[in-house]
């Protein structure tokens, strides 16, 4: 038998509760400020994160507003099953912006050689679709520890007529209280994972079980060696000479164009297994995986302000 | 594991950067390619030292003018807490960004060289600090190896800071003699300094209290969304009606009699509902959906709040403002538009009662207009009740932005010091 007092009433959040809080306000503010707007959905894990939080921010009620896809066309299709499912499973309205369909409309020209990749013309279906469906509000998964110049944007961040970021000319944003007054043609950009690290992400997977599509997790591929990345073998990439195909066991730490993504060689197999690998690893996601980040210094900053996610 | 907000505010010459780069570094948050592309643009620059400036100054004019142009954000975690640090730079629109980047701080670090002691600038960012609320500071004593580790120094640097201090809001000040360059008491206590018997300042970042900074006492809750399931095959949600929001103070529990704000009626909390089922009780800064007992016509931009503890409703408020942009000046019978909580309304400046010099404190009451980084003390009305709090009582409820109409830019910054009094 107890002979203690009752247990004094603890008023604290765990870092994950203050996160996930501050999220689910952001998500919230945007549903009751705007008319019109989209979630990113990629299928990779920080959109499948940015999506349970939105799903929890209007519970019971379904989601207020569809989510969209660029599709480059040369997808995981491991990510393209899972996209689906998760969309069906919501009862979402799923919008495809077509990298392919602006290529075979000419409106955008695709790089060639073995390194080409349709990385940097999703930006031209990207705003198309902006445009088309007058989406005036894109949340997108991106978090400020990912790349410098994501470190320096903030949670509404404005975008002009063309989609353009100005990083010299960005609002105030003070206390919870954001601004996404806009004219017509303009959109705002908003960001509720900005404060999440990539361990956050990972604790919030194991804390919450959400879904993932299986490349997250270890597993046997075919890869080849480039730049130092693993790549995987697909149809859309050639071999450069001395680049030889062989059986790795890999898991991806991101996900996004199968040509410009590269798998680590990891055994973590479980959300478990990943976070301890990730709270003693040495190299960030996008500087172990991301040949789309190695342009330049400045490669996330120019691709940002051309409209770029 | 609890979440701590920081700001630090200093220039590149009090060893700011080189603070934050070892605080980092030794918690294992730089990984080795940020590193590397540091050193390497520190190399290609001609620069003496790896500038650890680099790692947060992201932008491509910032690291070709070696400027900080803007608030950045780090991360980093020990087993105790996890941190977000907003880095304000020092020399450039301080102001502007030291207000952007603090304003949900929970503890800010002044640093001051040893050598120099107090200068303008320490009293400039203490000054803000205290203006913005942030209920602990920390003064790091930099340098300290550059003075002999002289227990001395530290004690005059202590009681100079301490005498500008009292003019201020301060609740919680500490110091700590470092040197951030060798890293003493930085994560480890130092060794050079026998006769400092604090914490590392680290330590101190672990441990420092701040569950009771919020205010459980004025229970607030702006109503920012309404949630209405329209799902016809699902009868059991017909009738759900629940407010969604983020707690701004307070705790909320079933069957509290509350007020809906600006209606007037009471009634009564039925339930607190959240993703992952009822709560029990909601607090600052829980995002939650409350279910009311009764039928009331709500929307949002409504406050719910005690029956016996209501905040101040009214539409003439006394504020502090900062302007934010260069593009225009704040002056008596500007029209704005104003958000606070979940509210939208307009605001005409009543009056600019004076402007204060944030290094002297100074009020200067034949000021005419606020520019780019002036604080003043004004006037508004606004068009629609505010429902609000003094800020030093509640961050949430008693803080505003003002938006101007044409460029929609956030022109403003507001701490709101109470309702005009009738005269």
């Amino acid at each position: 038998m107890s002979t203690s007092a009752p247990p004094q009433p603890h008023y604290e959040l765990t870092h994950l509760q203050a996160l996930e809080a501050e999220a689910i306000h952001i998500i919230r503010e945007v549903a009751a400020e705007f008319e019109r707007p989209v979630m990113l959905f990629s299928g990779g894990k920080d959109s499948a994160v940015m999506l349970h939080l939105a799903v929890k921010a209007f519970a019971p009620a379904r989601l207020p507003f569809p989510v969209m896809h660029v599709d480059t066309g040369h997808n995981f299709p491991e990510v393209m099953e899972f996209r689906d499912r998760r969309v069906a499973e919501l009862g979402a309205r799923l919008v495809v912006a077509s990298v392919q369909d602006a290529i075979d409309a000419g409106k955008v020209v695709e790089e060639t050689g073995p390194r080409a990749s349709r990385n940097r013309i999703q930006t031209v279906p990207l705003l198309e679709a902006i445009e088309a469906h007058g989406f005036d509000a894109v949340f997108g998964g991106a978090r400020r520890d990912e790349e410098k110049a994501r470190a320096k944007e903030r949670v509404f961040s404005f975008r002009d007529d063309f989609g353009q970021w100005d990083p010299k000319n960005q609002r105030p944003e003070l206390w919870n209280l954001y601004n996404g007054r806009h004219r017509k043609g303009e959109h705002i950009r908003v960001f509720p994972l900005s404060n999440w690290t990539e361990l956050d992400i990972w604790q919030y997977v194991a804390a919450e079980d959400v879904a993932l599509p299986p490349i997250y997790f270890a597993h046997a591929r075919r890869v080849f060696q480039r730049d130092g990345m693993w790549l995987a073998e697909s149809p859309w990439v050639t071999l450069l000479e001395g680049e030889e195909i062989e059986e790795r066991t890999v898991r991806f730490r991101t996900v996004g164009d199968a040509t410009c993504t590269g798998a680590i060689e990891s055994a973590a197999a479980t959300v478990a297994a990943i976070i301890e690998e990730t709270a003693v690893t040495r190299i960030t996601e996008r500087g172990a995986t991301r040949a789309d980040d190695r342009i330049s210094e400045a490669g996330m900053e120019d691709r940002k302000r051309e409209g770029y996610f | 594991m609890e979440l701590l907000r920081f700001a630090t505010a200093g220039s590149v010459d009090d060893g700011k950067s080189t603070l934050i780069g070892r605080l980092l570094y030794d918690s294992k948050a730089i990984f080795e390619d940020q590193l590397e592309a540091v050193e390497r643009t520190s190399l290609a620059r001609g620069d003496a030292y790896t500038d650890l400036a680099l790692l947060t100054d992201g932008l491509r004019a910032e690291r070709e003018q070696g400027i900080t142009i803007d608030v950045a954000y780090r991360y980093f975690a020990t087993p105790k807490r996890k941190f977000i640090i907003a880095d304000t730079p020092g020399h450039i629109q301080y102001t502007r960004n030291m207000v952007t980047g603090a304003s949900t701080a929970d503890l800010a670090l002044v640093l001051v060289d040893a050598r120099k002691g107090v200068v303008e600038q320490t009293r400039r960012h203490a000054f803000l600090a205290s203006l913005l609320g942030i209920p602990h500071l920390v003064v790091c004593v930099n340098k300290m190896d550059l003075v002999d580790w002289s227990q001395e120094r530290y004690d005059e640097i202590k009681a100079e800071f301490r005498r500008f201090a009292m003019k201020l809001d301060v609740h919680d000040l500490t110091f700590v003699p470092i040197s951030a360059l060798h890293g003493d008491n930085v994560v480890e206590r130092s060794a050079a300094m026998g006769w400092y018997e604090g914490p590392s300042l680290l330590h101190q970042l672990e441990e420092v209290h701040i569950a009771s900074d919020r205010n459980l006492v004025d229970a607030r809750f702006p109503v920012q969304y309404v949630i209405r399931p329209q799902d016809q095959g699902n009868h059991d949600l017909h009738d759900y009606r629940g407010y969604a929001g983020t707690v701004a103070g307070g705790v909320f529990k079933p069957g509290d009699e509350v007020v809906v704000l600006p209606s007037g009626l009471t009634t009564a909390v039925a339930a607190i509902d959240t993703a992952d089922g009822p709560v029990e009780e909601a607090f600052a800064p829980m995002a939650v959906t409350i279910r009311l007992a009764d039928d009331l016509d709500v929307s949002r931009g409504d406050m719910i709040a005690r029956v016996r503890n209501r905040p101040h409703c009214g539409q003439d408020i006394e504020a502090m403002v900062c302007w934010l942009t260069g593009e225009s000046a704040l002056r008596s019978g500007a029209k704005l538009a104003v958000k606070h909580t979940t509210r939208w309304g307009h605001t005409v400046v009543k009056d600019l009662q004076y402007r204060l010099d944030v290094n002297t404190l100074h009020r200067d009451e034949t000021a005419t207009e606020l520019v780019l980084n002036e604080i003043g003390r004004v006037r508004l009305r606004t068009t629609v009740p505010l429902f609000f709090d003094e800020y030093r009582r509640n961050r949430t409820t008693g803080s505003f932005v003002l938006i101007d109409e044409t460029t929609h830019n956030t022109v403003a910054a507001g701490t709101i010091l109470g309702p005009t009094e009738v005269e």
